[in-house]
């Protein structure tokens, strides 16, 4: 088992107890370059389950402007795949929560699928959520080097995707299920209607055997709680850059106990 | 070997459908539907029947006797420039509309770097009275004025892309995101033969046209089928697409790509992909790009805003390394020579874009009894400012 798995084999106490999974995604390299470690580091001690570090490429599909724009000056200060490794060289000495590249296929397939894997084992990376990595791709060239370094491979759904859609995608996950609260680029959102609850429900109600975990539109306590009514988490992006970009390192224990706020 | 695409949606190596989730049913629909509906009879009336009544089709195959006499070689110029809106790109939005109709959709997004894309775009949007939003590059908004201008009479509302270099590549991000925030009731009209599986195929079968009519043209012309050599020019490659689409199996038929190699290839300005690029992906299209050692995606250069694309669609990857295609890079300063030549020789003011296709024959030498097609793919009207400004008319 690996980390993310251990951590969601609690996934009936995630279900059942008032605090949810609370993963923090951001992107590596911002805002200083040699921020990545201490910034992982506060994450932990602020009692974040789990992080996506954001790899930066410079043309971020599914991105809205916040991501877009920290990917864009991560880039400028110089961050690269193997900065990223080399600054993760020590970080399973001081972080044991689990962590996840999250990033686009381009950077990975330059560096060499292979490589890139042996290299998150090598620093103690989990997991790997590549939204430009379709399915049928991972499944036909790349699931076996995954499984060989034991990543996980986090695949999202949407509400447009079909149930027998989601089906094959928790056939082919073992940690948990992205669920894209709506139809939407990062950072786009005003809050949860009824549309989304509808949509939770489904997919809650379908009996996965994954976890679900939702991203995209969730930036305080109440859309936290919202999103996390009928699964077992939920990754905040968008708002964690720009608390990071308004009150720096500093600000970061104040925002993640707002969202714990009940 | 076949150079057309396979059933999983790959020419060789390059091709395939590399987007996030949240594309999937959209671009999964039209993959579904793209050539059943192609296929239909009333789809093909209505789609053959705009060609010629609306795009003025078929497009004159003219002998070029002037240019042919310099070269000494025997040059045909196939005339897109001649077609409504003033460029290849309306064979492929006509196409593009009828198939939205078809899937029911009512809303129409497309991405334009010089703005060709975007008016033909707008056009078949106010014909079909469609509402029609253009994704384009801040930067080229300000170098566009005049096409700008022309969408917006058309209708269209115009939408700077403004992140990373505010050109063709973010425009096109900025329409892939739209995309995603409205998967219901939109279709995207890419403009080229880039994107996701089915785009580069569905666009090249809209642009095969023009080679389905130099075969019966040059029949009645040199009576033959085959010229010697198509020589078209390449940005994201859809004109040469449509010029070599029919001879893709066709070992006697040399495929000439012209790249703009901008300020020259190893000036740090160009965006000749083949001879920079390297395999990646870029816009949802595993083929050849323009990228750093680490996996971005770098800025292209081009005189021409409808060749500064840094990639190139996988059919032409294909083409170029299995060796099929030949691939030329031009200069700015060949490319504009040969356009302001061909405008003395034989009265045609060409785009800047097939100016570059045009510079073969200063670059190239071909025999006397070659038969050389050149796709000429626009008029110039629209570079008539840059063709001031570089030779101080």
């Amino acid at each position: 088992m690996n980390r993310i798995q251990n951590k969601l084999s609690e996934k009936k106490l995630y279900h059942n107890k008032a605090e949810k999974l609370l993963s923090i995604y951001f992107t590596a390299g911002y805002p200083k370059l040699d921020d990545t470690v201490e910034i992982l580091q506060q994450l932990e001690e602020s009692g974040v389950d789990m992080v996506e570090i954001g790899l930066p490429f410079s043309d971020p599909l599914a991105d809205g402007p916040t991501i877009q724009d920290s990917s864009q000056l991560a880039l400028k200060n110089g961050m690269t795949t193997e900065i990223l490794f080399q600054q993760l060289k020590d970080v399973r000495k001081t972080v044991s929560i689990p962590l996840i590249i999250m990033g686009y296929f381009n950077p990975i397939l330059q560096y060499g699928v292979e490589d890139f894997c042996e290299k998150c084992a090598e620093v103690g990376i989990d997991g790997l959520i590549l939204p430009d990595l379709p399915l049928s791709e991972y499944k036909e060239h790349y699931h076996e080097t995954f499984k060989k370094y034991n990543l996980i491979n986090v695949f999202l759904i949407t509400p447009q995707t079909s149930d027998d859609r989601i089906r094959q995608i928790d056939t082919a996950s073992d940690g948990f299920i992205y669920l894209v609260s709506s139809s939407s680029v990062t950072g786009n959102l005003d809050g949860f209607d009824e549309n989304q609850e509808n949509y939770f429900n489904r997919v809650a109600s379908m009996q996965l055997k994954n976890p679900l975990i939702v991203g995209f539109g969730i930036k305080d306590a109440t859309t936290f709680k919202q999103a996390t009514s009928k699964t077992e988490g939920a990754i905040i992006g968008s708002a964690f850059i720009k608390t990071l970009a308004r009150n720096g390192k500093s600000g970061i224990s104040n925002f993640i106990a707002s969202i714990r706020e009940v | 070997m076949n150079y057309n695409i396979n059933e999983k949606g790959y020419y060789g190596d390059f091709g395939g459908a590399y987007i996030p989730e949240m594309l999937y049913p959209n671009v999964e629909e039209l993959r579904q539907n793209y050539l059943k509906v192609m296929r239909e009879e009333s789809f093909q009336k209505e789609f053959r029947q705009l060609l010629k009544e609306y795009v003025g089709r078929p497009t004159p195959l003219y002998f070029a006797k002037r240019l042919s006499e310099k070269y000494k070689t025997k040059i045909y110029l196939k005339r897109e420039d001649l077609c409504h809106t003033g460029a290849h790109k309306v064979n492929n939005t006509i196409g593009q509309i009828l198939m939205a109709k078809r899937l029911g959709k009512t809303r129409i997004i497309a991405e334009t770097g010089a703005g060709q894309h975007g008016v033909a775009t707008a056009t078949v949007c106010a014909l079909m009275g469609l509402e029609c939003i253009i994704f384009m590059g801040e930067v080229d908004i300000k170098r566009q004025a005049p096409n700008v201008a022309r969408m917006k009479m058309l209708g269209a509302k115009v939408v700077p892309a403004t992140s990373g270099s505010k050109t063709l590549k973010d425009a096109t991000n900025e329409a892939i995101r739209d995309w995603i925030n409205n998967p219901v009731d939109t279709h995207y009209i890419i403009g080229s033969v880039v994107g996701p599986h089915p785009y580069p195929d569905m666009v090249a079968r809209f642009q095969s046209v023009i080679s389905e009519e130099i075969k019966t043209q040059l029949r009645e012309k040199e009576n033959r089928k085959n010229p010697d050599f198509v020589v078209a020019c390449v940005g994201g490659g859809s004109n040469a697409a449509g010029a070599f689409y029919h001879y893709l199996d066709n070992l006697e038929v040399g495929l000439i790509a012209v790249e703009a190699a901008g300020k020259g290839i190893d000036s740090g300005e160009s965006a000749a992909t083949s001879a920079l690029g390297k395999v990646g992906i870029i816009h949802g299209s595993k083929t050849l790009l323009m990228q750093t050692a680490d996996g971005q995606i770098t800025e292209p250069y081009s005189i021409s805003a409808g060749l500064d694309y840094p990639g190139v669609g996988p059919m032409h990857a294909n083409l170029f390394t299995s060796g099929r295609g030949e691939f030329i890079s031009i200069t700015d300063d060949k490319a504009m020579k040969a356009g302001l030549e061909l405008c003395k020789l034989e009265g045609i003011i060409p785009a800047i874009e097939s100016s570059h296709a045009l510079a073969i024959f200063e670059t190239r030498k071909f025999k006397r009894d070659d038969v050389i097609v050149v796709n000429l793919s626009g008029r110039g009207d629209k570079d008539l400012d840059t063709f001031i400004r570089y030779f101080d008319l």
